[in-house]
């Protein structure tokens, strides 16, 4: 596999008993890339980023994350990848510090590094009057934010973004795509699932998930010329129409 | 080991945050054995009782007074029928009616009629005064007459000379408390990390599921420990109960058991994703089988067969038995180590269990 591809599948399929959520998945993402995996709900996006991040099992295909085979190396994958769930994953009632010390701890990083990395995340995100309040008392912008910084706090290779702005407001959306750039910048790899179409249009590449297939891969504008629309939603309803299971 | 480390410390920042649990915790223990030392006893004192007296003899009259001037009785009226017996029982004015008969004496025939709507006071009463009328009789027949053989039957109540009930509750209390604070307090702290999502954050680190559980169990651990040295320590200060074992056994048994309830709390965890369901859970299948069928309230030897044999498979049965045996009989290992076996067995099944379930649910 070359070097360059930080995400490579082939066949990648999971059955659930008769159900195909994930049918051969092909593709690959590329290092720095900010790559989105769109598709209505029940797709199968959803499975296909658990099996990439060792959170299921695939039932045939292959797949590599960050250089590592996801069947035999689940452990060094896991090193190298950072993970957002839709619900932000973090702990309400403890405070920003705490938060930011446990998941820079969970990594196995240094005492001494913890407490480095929790001080420069602090003032990076300028949140120092906030530090020991709890997370429950922040506004939903700043929770999304610290989120996100947590997930990458050990700089890993790639960061998995699980319908990262579900319920939040198009500004707050659009701040919060800004970090996902800089992240981009440093050369951090950006696998994100999304349904938000308008998203769609601030990412390098996409790809289309229907019935647990890819319909469709590309850049957002190249997929509009392909599907002769105007936008991504456009893209998206064309190709939904086609779906068998909604 | 250092991301151990800060699960462990993660868990105890909840914890402390939650001031109100926390509250609960060590609260609940000291109300309890408060509650149940002082409040709660099986000796039943001044019950009302009524007198139909017929006969109206020196006899009668001796044995009435007799009943009154012990502690378990109150005179509460002199009736002359059946009719106005029935009406004091329906109107709850009395507990218990002694009905002499016009030659009760010599006939030996005395009627003792008791309110059974609570049988175990009912029995109690009547055993009293069963237990005077037969003292009676005997202080009689030694005026009278000389009896052929007299036997005088001593009693010793071994290890519980007083017969306090603390000394009952002090084990079955121990026993709810460490079941609560272990199985509930870990199974409600692992689903919570689902319900909020954390869980698959943390399975997509590079921890060890292992870790994660191992961390967020052992704060428990040390809380049942406090939990279980303070409720010793009320019992012995407060109620003199002996201490008549090892305390070093007694503390590793204890252990023991709070592994016990720890596995089945982590079992729950891995069978149901809502904190909700996993209160319920351990309110209705582990709470009340511990109340009811340890032997804690109901003794074991009364109930059906088959309760009998379900209450085999209650952890809380066996440390309950264990307890005593430390506590009051003062026996070591080789006198209770069958009750350990016992109890190692289910933490053992309860473990696999567990981490078979949370495989499964890995992989798919």
């Amino acid at each position: 596999m070359p070097a360059k591809h930080v995400i490579e599948t082939r066949e990648l399929t999971k059955r659930f008993g008769t159900f195909t959520a994930v049918d051969h998945l092909t593709f690959s993402v590329s290092r720095g890339e900010i790559f989105g995996f769109l598709g209505a709900n029940g797709a199968g996006k959803t499975t296909a980023m658990r099996m990439l991040t060792g959170l299921s099992r695939p039932t045939s295909g292959q797949g590599s994350v960050a250089g590592f085979d996801i069947h035999r190396e689940a452990e060094q994958i896991k090193r190298r990848i950072g993970y957002m769930s839709q619900k932000f994953s973090l702990y309400e009632d403890l405070t920003v510090r705490e938060n930011i010390q446990f998941y820079a701890g969970i990594y196995g990083l240094s005492w001494r590094a913890v407490r480095q990395r929790t001080r420069a995340l602090i003032d990076e995100l300028q949140m120092q009057d906030v530090a020991r309040s709890l997370v429950g008392s922040l506004p939903l912008g700043w929770k999304q934010k610290l989120a996100f910084s947590t997930a990458i706090i050990h700089e890993p290779d790639i960061v998995f973004l699980d319908e990262p702005t579900g319920g939040v407001d198009p500004i707050t959306r659009r701040q919060f795509w800004e970090l996902i750039y800089a992240a981009a910048e440093r050369g951090v790899t950006v696998f994100v699932t999304t349904h938000y179409m308008d998203e769609a249009e601030y990412c390098d590449r996409i790809s289309m998930m229907v019935d647990g297939q890819i319909r469709a891969m590309g850049p957002p504008h190249d997929l509009k010329t392909q599907f002769d629309q105007d936008n991504m939603n456009g893209v998206f309803l064309k190709l939904a129409r086609e779906s068998e299971r909604s | 080991m250092r991301s151990l480390f800060h699960i462990i410390q993660k868990e105890v920042w909840h914890i402390l945050r939650d001031r109100r649990t926390l509250l609960i915790l060590f609260g609940m223990p000291i109300m309890q054995i408060l509650l149940f030392g002082f409040a709660i006893t099986n000796e039943i004192k001044e019950a009302d009782v009524a007198i139909l007296d017929r006969a109206h003899d020196e006899h009668s009259h001796a044995l009435t007074e007799r009943l009154i001037a012990s502690e378990y009785f109150i005179f509460a009226a002199n009736i002359r029928s059946e009719q106005e017996l029935e009406n004091l029982f329906q109107q709850g004015d009395i507990k218990l009616g002694i009905i002499f008969p016009k030659d009760w004496f010599a006939s030996a025939g005395l009627q003792i009629i008791a309110d059974a709507t609570d049988p175990n006071t009912a029995t109690t009463l009547v055993n009293y005064t069963q237990a005077i009328v037969a003292d009676y009789l005997r202080d009689q027949q030694t005026v009278t007459q000389v009896p052929p053989r007299q036997i005088h039957t001593e009693l010793r109540m071994l290890y519980n000379q007083e017969l306090a009930s603390v000394f009952m509750f002090v084990p079955g209390v121990m026993t709810i408390i460490l079941m609560l604070v272990s199985a509930m307090m870990t199974s409600i702290a692992l689903t919570r990390e689902k319900e909020l999502g954390t869980m698959e954050v943390l399975l997509v680190s590079p921890l060890r599921p292992v870790f994660i559980i191992l961390g967020k169990v052992a704060p428990y651990v040390i809380l049942s420990m406090i939990n279980t040295a303070l409720i010793l320590l009320l019992s012995v200060w407060v109620f003199a109960m002996p201490i008549r074992g090892s305390l070093l056994l007694l503390f590793g048994e204890s252990l023991l058991f709070v592994l016990t309830a720890l596995a089945l709390g982590i079992f729950i965890s891995t069978r149901t994703d809502s904190q909700q369901v996993a209160m319920l859970f351990s309110l209705m299948v582990l709470m009340l089988p511990t109340i009811l069928l340890s032997g804690f309230i109901f003794p074991i030897e009364s109930m059906p067969l088959p309760l009998q044999m379900i209450s085999n498979i209650i952890p809380a049965k066996w440390f309950i038995i264990i307890i005593k045996d430390v506590m009051l009989k003062g026996v070591g290992m080789a006198y209770i180590w069958e009750e350990t076996l016992i109890m190692a067995g289910m933490f053992l099944i309860f473990t696999l269990l567990s981490i078979r379930n949370f495989n499964i649910r890995l992989s798919s």
